[in-house]
């Protein structure tokens, strides 16, 4: 069983290349996700972190290279065939990508009555324990997402992602522009949630103490390719100069800051 | 110095890349309407944004131009005694050229801004591609309801719109030049041909793809933040201005081109 886990990895990126114009942004990108395992991919801002992700979810293509999602190669199907795939991911935006024009509880449900099909009523009952789960009233259920602070945004974009009950969830920047009290709350939702499920899940982060709780293993991006990987008890004696001074945010050391966007 | 005919040439490159990229988004768009599912109740909502509320602003500019339109043909008729020529006149400019193209014009300011507008700024929150992780394709959702609610409201809207232009031209023709109304009315009534309303509603449908399809375009692919959605803003409102008049002129020649 451990074995056959072992040769189906459920996610397997391996030596993926994209450029926007004349920048590569992902240059031999490789990184390989095992089943129920958490990954967390650090990194400065603008290292393609979230291009890795937007590439698995198909929304970007990769010039070259092999993404394979629970043994099936996707960058050779179609939207249509892709589905199927999709449906198994669930993912936490930045900015949480509440759809504005429509109330909270049909913003975790939408995965349901959309993609799914479920009808409303039954879907409303899950939204509303989903919310619970996260620590929401059900009378937030009933609020439109501008009304909700950007921690309780954070909370409801959760609730979405985990509504369908994903094998898979991605976490693109979850800690991003809360308070360091609101960031742990946050983490912690995550690994409850993250265990509740048994998911797979792949998250990026440049905030070190969000990837130190929710990683079982941490890579470490830089100039398009990953530079490091190992558990992350190893992490603060990876012995790579990069990763030092990334985890220790010194400005002085071999990364150097590109200030301007290329 | 950059060489003059290498900035001509780049430009015509981009011109021809643009209108590559719009081309390929329209045929994708088109092929997601066989594509089901269709989200009927979203094209109801656009339906309603478009029909109903742009009845005010596409009412009162068919008015006023019907209205000016009759001033301006009885003054011109006068010198040639053919002051009975206004209403024939009025139903034949509005019906074939005013009526569609002023409507769709006044449509395409209120309704191409705020297609890009709201799908810009759900681009650049993120919020198309959220849809993507949630099992629903973001052309069938967002473009597709636009687009049909779009095409089927738009000759509404202009019906409605060269009946009124039509009333203005009575108007103004009864009550101020002096015409009588029963003429005025028959004459109307004589001049007007099945192939000049079928020719209204042809031109109101392809308006509305276009402005549709324009909103949808810069809105769906606007990047860059605040500003970008800005941009696509303008972009979608000029844009869909210029192709509807040239639609409209290519149309006008199909039609009437042969009528000597």
């Amino acid at each position: 069983m451990t074995e056959q886990a072992k040769i189906t990895p459920m996610i397997q990126m391996d030596n993926i290349h994209k450029s926007f114009g004349p920048k590569h942004v992902l240059s031999g990108f490789s990184l390989t996700v095992q089943k129920g395992e958490s990954v967390v991919i650090i990194g400065g801002s603008g290292t393609g972190k979230s291009v890795a992700l937007k590439s698995i979810l198909g929304i970007l293509k990769p010039e070259q290279g092999s993404i394979k999602v629970d043994g099936t190669e996707i960058t050779t199907l179609s939207n249509r065939e892709r589905k199927p795939i999709l449906a198994k991911i669930g993912m936490l935006f930045q900015g949480a990508a509440l759809f504005d024009s429509i109330p909270v509880w049909q913003n975790v449900a939408f995965g349901l009555i959309q993609g799914k099909g479920m009808n409303k009523v039954e879907a409303r009952e899950i939204a509303i324990e989903k919310l619970r789960r996260v620590g929401l009233t059900p009378d937030v259920g009933d609020l439109s997402p501008a009304e909700l602070s950007g921690g309780m945004q954070k909370r409801v974009g959760l609730a979405r992602a985990i509504a369908s009950e994903p094998e898979i969830i991605f976490f693109d920047e979850p800690t991003t522009g809360l308070d360091p009290i609101m960031s742990d709350v946050i983490n912690d939702l995550i690994v409850e949630c993250v265990q509740d499920l048994g998911a797979t899940t792949l998250s990026i982060t440049h905030d070190m103490a969000s990837a130190r709780k929710i990683a079982d293993r941490i890579a470490m991006l830089y100039q398009g390719k990953i530079i490091w990987e190992g558990d992350k008890s190893q992490i603060d004696a990876s012995g790579n100069d990069y990763v030092d001074q990334f985890i220790h945010g010194r400005a002085q050391g071999p990364i150097e800051m590109q200030l301007l966007k290329p | 110095m950059t060489n003059p005919l290498a900035t001509i040439g780049r430009v015509f490159l981009n011109a021809l890349a643009e209108i590559g990229r719009l081309s390929h988004f329209a045929a994708i768009a088109v092929m997601h309407i066989f594509m089901p599912p269709i989200y009927w109740r979203l094209a109801l909502q656009q339906m309603w944004l478009i029909g109903y509320n742009s009845l005010p602003v596409v009412g009162l500019t068919a008015l006023f131009t019907g209205a000016a339109l009759a001033q301006q043909i009885f003054v011109g008729g006068s010198r040639f005694n053919a002051e009975s020529v206004v209403p024939g006149v009025v139903v034949i400019a509005i019906v074939r050229e005013l009526g569609p193209v002023l409507g769709g014009l006044m449509v395409a300011g209120r309704v191409s801004s705020a297609m890009a507008a709201e799908l810009g700024t759900m681009r650049v929150t993120e919020q198309i591609d959220a849809l993507t992780t949630l099992s629903t394709d973001p052309i069938n959702y967002l473009v597709v309801p636009r687009l049909i609610a779009a095409v089927l409201t738009l000759p509404l809207l202009v019906l409605v719109a060269n009946t009124i232009g039509v009333l203005g031209g009575f108007v103004i023709g009864t009550e101020r030049l002096g015409l009588n109304s029963g003429t005025y009315l028959q004459v109307t009534a004589d001049f007007l041909e099945n192939a000049d309303i079928v020719s209204s509603m042809v031109k109101a449908a392809v308006f509305g793809f276009i402005i549709a399809l324009m909103g949808s375009y810069h809105g769906y692919n606007s990047r860059g933040g605040a500003q970008g959605v800005g941009k696509a803003t303008t972009n979608a409102v000029v844009s869909a201005f210029i192709m509807i008049l040239l639609a409209n002129l290519i149309i006008t020649v199909i039609v009437f081109g042969n009528q000597v």
